[in-house]
């Protein structure tokens, strides 16, 4: 049954996901297209002032194709590793009673997993606001440390379990 | 057979077309599908359309060098149709695979989700239409395009991911309600016989290996954005802007040569996301299939050699994905490989979960 940590993973883990989709569909209905036409656009615009012979403009449109871009990926990354991260909250609270530690430390891994999982996206989303922010990298920063040091203590907890 | 009879207990767990059987199947199909998709696009797809979109951008510089502005939109025109083809591709192989992933974990939660079994059924039942509809319907976007949409820049096969994707968003709010009621009732008893705690060799094998995939491939993939990601963002607008300046002058073959240097960037990318995914991806389906295993009706040997077969693949496909840029084709035809290692270990252990429900509603048959 799942209980305890277990059951903080699986609550926070199924939260994590409905918030990663709604975000994720929300952004292919509102943004995605948008954005990709605007992306195509501004590096097809660059090559067109080239051609005119209008080179400032060129790297001005360059440089516009780069900003979208940046965004873009981050916006993508958000989606799809809130989701990723979701699942693994899941699928880790479900088989949490084979992390062999005391009651005590497993609260304090599934803390840290579910803590890095909604602080890592959360810093990536808040780059593309405030680009190169430094509350923006250092929560994206944090959050990925978290995750890896939990799954890190969870990966030497299953592993006792054969021991 | 090392399993001669099914422990009543066992059987409880897997009622003949309940909503955890349902999600079991329909997800190893559609994982093993998803990357039987990947595999085939990785050999057929993948490389010729690098080449496609790079004798595009070729016609673009070539285009500026001209001073003709047609011939630049012409250029870009075919740059999009090759990303739209190759970025739709890779999504219908992610969604069909994700989508199997949720399957085999909402397979693995529901003795948590307290709903009647028939609205269990339809959950199910929907999540696997939806889970089918979505990479469908992202495959086709490339082929539909905007024919007959009364949207300015979203197709009719847009309009069916999108739905799709709605009905997944649906059944998952669906399934935490059931999880909700579960927690609010008084002692939260499971609703259904929990999933057998497999203590098997092979089913550690899977947890143990899993949880240690998903572990390295974060590292990995933290690795990669604090070195590479800014890096490569940065080296992007100077090829661009180089490209530009080079065309713009006539200097033809040094744009060409920074056309090859975008897209050895474009393939420098495409290798460390796709090592760190599918590291990450296999880690967790492994994880999911050791939940699976008691349903797995072969000998013991086989079991363990499936098993075997599954992480030397999820090892073998992301090593050498990273290794192609300094190994060329030899590394991707191994990475390949070990893909197809991958889907021929889900194949042998689906049909063992086939042959045990074929034994198990045999049993209940003749009990009757």
């Amino acid at each position: 049954m799942v209980k305890g940590a277990g059951k903080l993973l699986v609550v926070g883990g199924i939260a994590l996901a409905t918030l990663g989709m709604l975000y994720g569909l929300y952004y292919a209905v509102f943004v995605e297209h948008q954005m990709l036409d605007q992306m195509g656009g501004a590096l097809a615009t660059a090559f067109v002032h080239a051609a005119g012979g209008n080179m400032p403009e060129a790297h001005a449109a360059v440089g516009a194709y780069s900003a979208l871009k940046y965004g873009y990926v981050r916006q993508v990354d958000v989606h799809s590793h809130w989701i990723g991260l979701a699942m693994l909250m899941i699928v880790l609270g479900v088989v949490f009673d084979r992390v062999i530690f005391g009651e005590r430390t497993r609260l304090w891994i599934a803390a840290a997993l579910l803590g890095g999982s909604v602080m890592f996206p959360l810093g990536v989303i808040l780059q593309t606001a405030s680009h190169g922010g430094m509350l923006a990298s250092a929560l994206a920063v944090a959050g990925s440390a978290l995750v890896i040091v939990g799954l890190g203590a969870a990966a030497l907890g299953v592993m006792r379990q054969g021991a | 057979m090392a399993i001669t009879n099914i422990p009543a207990s066992v059987a409880a767990t897997f009622p003949a077309m309940g909503a955890r059987r349902l999600l079991v199947f329909g997800g190893i199909a559609l994982i093993a599908a998803g990357m039987l998709f990947g595999d085939i696009f990785a050999v057929f797809v993948l490389h010729q359309n690098g080449g496609q979109t790079g004798q595009a951008l070729l016609a673009a510089t070539q285009a500026v060098s001209a001073r003709d502005p047609s011939a630049v939109k012409a250029a870009f025109a075919r740059i999009g149709y090759s990303l739209e083809d190759r970025g739709t591709k890779v999504d219908t192989h992610v969604h069909m695979i994700d989508a199997g992933y949720l399957a085999l974990l909402l397979a693995v939660i529901q003795p948590y989700v307290a709903l009647s079994a028939a609205r269990k059924k339809l959950l199910a039942s929907l999540f696997l239409i939806g889970g089918l509809l979505l990479p469908v319907g992202i495959f086709l976007i490339h082929y539909v395009g905007l024919a007959y949409s009364p949207f300015p820049v979203i197709g009719w096969a847009s309009i069916l991911a999108d739905s799709a994707g709605a009905l997944l968003i649906a059944v998952l709010i669906g399934q935490a309600r059931g999880f909700w009621n579960y927690l609010r009732s008084q002692h939260s008893c499971p609703v259904e016989p929990e999933l057998p705690r497999e203590r098997s060799r092979e089913g550690r094998m899977l947890l143990a290996g899993g949880t240690s995939l998903v572990l390295l491939g974060f590292v990995y993939g933290a690795w990669y954005a604090g070195v590479n990601l800014y890096e490569h963002e940065a080296r992007e607008t100077k090829i661009l802007g180089a490209m530009l300046d080079a065309a713009a002058i006539n200097e033809t073959s040094a744009a060409a040569q920074l056309v090859n240097d975008y897209g050895m960037l474009q393939a420098e990318k495409a290798v460390d996301i796709a090592a760190h995914s599918h590291i990450i991806e296999f880690g967790l389906l492994a994880i999911l299939l050791s939940f699976v295993q008691p349903y797995v009706f072969l000998h013991e040997k086989w079991k363990r050699r499936w098993v075997r077969v599954l992480l030397l693949g999820s090892g073998i496909l992301p090593l050498f994905v990273g290794l192609e840029l300094k190994l060329g084709l030899i590394a991707g035809g191994i990475a390949d490989v070990g893909g197809l290692m991958v889907v021929v270990a889900l194949i042998g252990m689906l049909i063992g979960v086939l042959r045990y429900t074929g034994r198990l509603d045999a049993e209940g048959e003749s009990a009757w």
